[in-house]
């Protein structure tokens, strides 16, 4: 494996190799790196640091770009869901991490998402009212067709992958369902302006780079995000800086 | 307000896919005159003539063609510039070929042979042109148009550079007109539409410019 190694923000990184064997195919790639960890630590190495959580594709935290691709050669998964049934026996295998100006490497493979978080924070919610007398959800219809959309972009778990496989580092399809999560809602009607106009204004201030269409972040989602959000944000934008 | 519109990314993603389909139009409507050449040298001249004399073209279209065509260069090597630097370390692997297709990731480069084009295509015509009526001050001669054309394609150098520089085109049009509908929020239901429109507009117009410049070659 060629893995790069970096020790902290500061200081250059560097690809250092290392052969690993004796690896079950039905072992996650995480599973593998724990392998690898044991294997340097018992060498009195400093192990290889990478982000995990949850292990089940949710959490979003696994953020490896394997072989040129981020999570893996796999589609729809995330990289703790890829097995080591996806490689050969005798494979070099690359592990990067993401890398864009707006996720600063922390250590190895660990980089700095709070871009993202700033983003959410900028307008990716509800206000709603806690004192007691808010509103229960299910009492204002949803048409089903949007009901199913926003749910569908709602999936997204901000990984980061589509920043780290787009040849632009652009954070588009991100920022894309989280506005369009709430613009297809009754509720989220009411702030949709300010939303779209803040989320859009932080992330071009995080120095994420701009959107060209190639379509990469579409197919390397782990959600399989759509599109059609892009287009959405698009339009949602246009709409409200004319308003604004 | 549009202020605020172009000075965001999405803004200028919007602004270059407004300028590119408007350079597609021009690009139609050149086309549709050029072709005319093959089949009528007098229909061409009248046409040429008209768009050369007309004072609504001459001093109101085309500076805004040029506007136009000025617009997307500058903004698409300064979007480029601003995608460079949002990337500061490169990959040591990265399988973009697996992801989307290669006329998407390269329009920069396939836009940079558009532009060189442009260059020889301004040297060779627009120049000229400009020389004639509003310098030179030539008398007027509504039958000079097709003539000078075919003398143009007599240099087979010329037809083998223009008809590479068409390629480029084709690859930055079957791209480009997709991407413009889908920054101007075209929903992903008529994608495929979309594609088949954008690959049969991106190779049917370079390839007619290609026939225009082969056929005066060949047949003169």
């Amino acid at each position: 494996m060629k893995i790069w190694r970096q020790k902290n923000s500061k200081e250059k990184g560097k690809i250092v190799n290392y052969e690993i064997d004796e690896i079950s195919e039905d072992m996650s790639f995480l599973e593998m790196m724990d392998v690898l960890n044991e294997k340097i630590v018992l060498d009195g190495g400093d192990p290889v640091a990478f982000d995990h959580d949850c292990r089940e594709g949710i959490c979003g935290s696994c953020s490896m770009f394997i072989n040129g691709e981020p999570h893996g050669p796999d589609r729809g998964v995330t990289t703790c869901q890829l097995h080591m049934r996806k490689f050969k026996d005798g494979d070099t295998i690359y592990i990067e991490p993401f890398r864009s100006r707006a996720f600063p490497i922390i250590k190895d493979l660990v980089v700095d998402r709070t871009a993202f978080d700033r983003i959410q924070q900028a307008g990716g919610y509800i206000s709603i009212n806690t004192s007691g007398n808010t509103l229960d959800a299910n009492t204002i219809p949803v048409e089903k067709e949007n009901a199913d959309k926003a749910f569908d972009a709602a999936t997204c778990i901000g990984c980061g992958a589509c920043v780290a496989t787009c040849k632009n580092s652009s954070a588009m399809l991100f920022v894309s369902a989280k506005v369009s999560q709430f613009a297809l809602l009754p509720q989220g009607k009411v702030e949709a302006t300010d939303r779209v106009l803040n989320m859009v204004k932080q992330m071009d201030l995080e120095g994420f780079g701009n959107c060209t269409n190639t379509g990469a972040c579409h197919v390397e989602c782990p959600k399989g995000i759509s599109l059609d959000y892009i287009a959405k944000l698009n339009t949602e934008y246009a709409k409200a800086s004319l308003k604004k | 307000m549009l202020k605020k519109l172009f000075n965001s990314s999405i803004g200028r993603k919007i602004a270059m896919a407004l300028s590119g389909i408007f350079l597609i139009v021009f690009l139609t409507q050149h086309f549709l005159i050029n072709i005319t050449s093959v089949f009528s040298d007098s229909l061409f001249n009248w046409l040429s003539h008209f768009m050369g004399t007309n004072p609504l073209v001459q001093f109101v279209l085309q500076p805004i063609l040029i506007a136009g065509v000025l617009f997307h260069f500058v903004m698409g090597f300064v979007l480029d510039y601003q995608n460079r630097k949002a990337r500061p370390v490169s990959y040591a692997v990265f399988s973009g070929s697996k992801n989307s297709l290669m006329v998407s990731r390269y329009m920069i480069l396939s836009g940079a042979v558009i532009l060189s084009f442009l260059g020889l295509h301004f040297y060779d015509f627009w120049i000229p042109e400009m020389e004639y009526k509003y310098i030179e001050f030539k008398p007027d001669d509504p039958n000079r148009y097709h003539h000078e054309l075919v003398e143009k394609f007599q240099d087979p150098t010329k037809v083998v550079f223009y008809c590479i520089s068409f390629v480029f085109l084709a690859l930055h049009l079957v791209h480009g007109l997709a991407s413009s509908t889908q920054s101007l929020g075209t929903s992903n239901r008529y994608s495929s539409l979309i594609k088949k429109i954008s690959y049969s507009f991106g190779i049917f117009i370079p390839l007619g410019f290609c026939f225009i410049a082969i056929y005066h070659f060949l047949s003169h």
